[in-house]
């Protein structure tokens, strides 16, 4: 299955990913409308060093933590994609207890929220890949796989 | 291969996932006394408060027995075992055949021989939907309600109920709220957090008698009250194992692949014992997702797949009146505290290890790398644990420790 990989050599910091992650995941289709004054919120993250720059986000994992933990059923996994029913989550924060690479986080109403590879809304595939401009994240099958 | 789980919540569910990702085909019988589709239990709380309903607590979806190839008979109570035969008998004499058992009866709230409290009229227990629909018909706008036990359950339940009756007064032997999980520290935050809400305590107390709607404490001080919340504890249901001969400690003996001391019999959940891997010491650990790995182990392990859950710790997440807090693993070593007036963080190091931790307020983004930290005994000279301390973060591992986790 295709997942979300970091190049983190090539990571500029540009910090591209999370804006282009928050609006692909608002749901509207003018990206001021979308984003000017409000909080990002993305479900990609960028950590910055004095040289080194890297994205983190969901790793779709095998053995997912943070589906066999949901205390509400909330979590499941459809084709290899880790998704939360954010109707069915009371924002009890179990997924972040248990999420080795910080996965997941509250959406401004509560309901935790994580990335679902873009699979959900209008952007089809991953929106940080696409618009990353150094090619530091990549969508692509697991070298060896 | 037949399948026969006693027990419908986190543990039977895991079970069934469990065997289905080995056997698609063996029949799969669940047995649960509650009448209802799989839910989950600590959502019962959350339903009284109105931020979840009876469909969407589900803990799966409508279609799952169907299909998982399992099928149930609700409502219906499991009155021995005879692993011998390889039998369960249930109440009414039908008998089930398995080859592979799995006992997943949780726990039952514990009462406790309180003098004078078979006079009170309206008290209720706090683990089960019933009891969630039972203490919910009772209450009223005017409710004075007393919970007894200051721990997770009879937080939750005052959390939930607060916002509909007139006054919630919480009583505890202990000192101090969330004695299971929470140092001392902690414990006075969320404690001062509860009381702006409303509610009153009454810690290092408990009830001596109580007279109609009328408790007196050991302290000599009196609560009135309209409704009585019981949430001292839980004991494991072990009778079924117990009186089949298998071996019951603090609750059912099982060894790390899930198999309790009688042949094909399986237990999971909170009827049973773990090993607790950051402590050493075989305890209940009362959690669901622990619940549900175990199940899962028990199954895998049914279905002839070599499993074993090694990492059971005691860990939890849980918020009340919009405070959250994360704790994990065992406190012991030496103590660790990073503290403002928001946020108290507290961290356990021993050995070199990361042994337990505890998060309260606007810091638990994260938390999961100090979780892991734990699970995974990640010596702490190899990462930057003054730079974790500050903020869990994985500029604090190494470049090859990050491409192994996000890289191609």
């Amino acid at each position: 299955m295709k997942r979300v990989y970091v190049e983190e050599q090539w990571c500029l910091g540009c910090h591209l990913c999370e804006v282009n992650c928050a609006f692909a995941n608002s749901g509207l289709d003018d990206m001021v409308k979308a984003l000017k004054d409000k909080d990002l919120r993305p479900r990609i993250h960028i950590e910055d060093g004095e040289s080194i720059h890297f994205a983190v986000s969901c790793r779709h994992c095998e053995d997912a933590l943070c589906l066999k933990s949901c205390i509400a059923g909330a979590i499941s996994k459809q084709d290899g994609v880790v998704r939360i029913d954010k109707n069915k989550c009371v924002g009890c924060y179990t997924c972040v207890l248990v999420c080795p690479y910080g996965a997941l986080r509250p959406s401004e109403e509560g309901p935790m929220e994580k990335c679902e590879l873009c699979l959900g809304n209008a952007c089809g595939e991953p929106a940080c890949v696409t618009g990353c401009p150094n090619r530091a994240i990549v969508f692509a099958e697991k070298e060896g796989a | 291969m037949e399948y026969v789980i006693l027990g419908n919540s986190a543990a039977a569910v895991g079970c069934i996932e469990g065997i289905r990702s080995v056997d698609r085909e063996g029949p799969i019988t669940v047995v649960a006394s509650e009448p209802y589709h799989t839910y989950s239990r600590p959502l019962i709380s959350y339903l009284l408060e109105g931020k979840t309903d009876l469909e969407r607590m589900k803990y799966r979806p409508d279609s799952y027995y169907e299909e998982m190839g399992v099928r149930t008979r609700l409502g219906v109570r499991a009155a021995a075992l005879q692993p011998e035969e390889h039998k369960v008998v249930l109440e009414g004499g039908e008998e089930l055949s398995y080859d592979k058992l799995l006992v997943a009866t949780g726990s039952t709230p514990f009462v406790p021989p309180l003098e004078g409290l078979d006079t009170v009229e309206k008290q209720f227990t706090f683990l089960s939907l019933d009891d969630g629909k039972k203490l919910e018909a009772a209450l009223t706008p005017e409710s004075r309600v007393f919970i007894l036990g200051a721990g997770l359950i009879g937080l939750k339940c005052a959390e939930g109920i607060a916002r509909r009756v007139r006054s919630v007064e919480v009583a505890d032997l202990a000192n101090q709220v969330l004695p299971s999980i929470l140092d001392e520290e902690g414990a006075k935050r969320v404690q001062a957090h509860l009381e702006k809400q409303g509610l009153t305590f009454h810690l290092g107390d408990t009830v001596a008698r109580f007279s109609g709607n009328t408790a007196t404490l050991q302290s000599g001080a009196s609560v009135n009250f309209d409704v009585l919340v019981l949430a001292v504890g839980v004991r494991p249901n072990v009778s079924l194992v117990q009186d089949a001969g298998g071996r019951v400690e603090r609750g059912v003996v099982i060894d790390s692949t899930g198999l309790t001391t009688l042949p094909d019999v399986y237990a999971a959940g909170d009827c049973c014992q773990s090993y607790d891997s950051t402590s050493g010491e075989n305890k209940v650990l009362a959690l669901l997702p622990n619940a549900y790995f175990q199940g899962e182990c028990a199954g895998k392990t049914m279905a002839g797949e070599a499993s074993s859950f090694t990492r059971a710790m005691p860990m939890n997440a849980i918020g009340f009146f919009g405070l959250h807090l994360i704790t994990a693993g065992s406190y012991r070593g030496e103590k660790l505290v990073e503290e403002d007036g928001k946020n108290y963080k507290a961290f356990f190091v021993e050995d070199g290890l990361l042994k337990g931790y505890i998060l309260l307020g606007d810091c638990l983004e994260n938390a999961g790398i100090y979780t892991a930290l734990i699970r995974e005994q990640t010596p702490l000279n190899t990462v930057d644990f003054s730079l974790l301390r500050e903020h869990p973060q994985f500029m604090a591992f190494s470049q090859a420790k990050r491409r192994e986790m996000f890289g191609r």
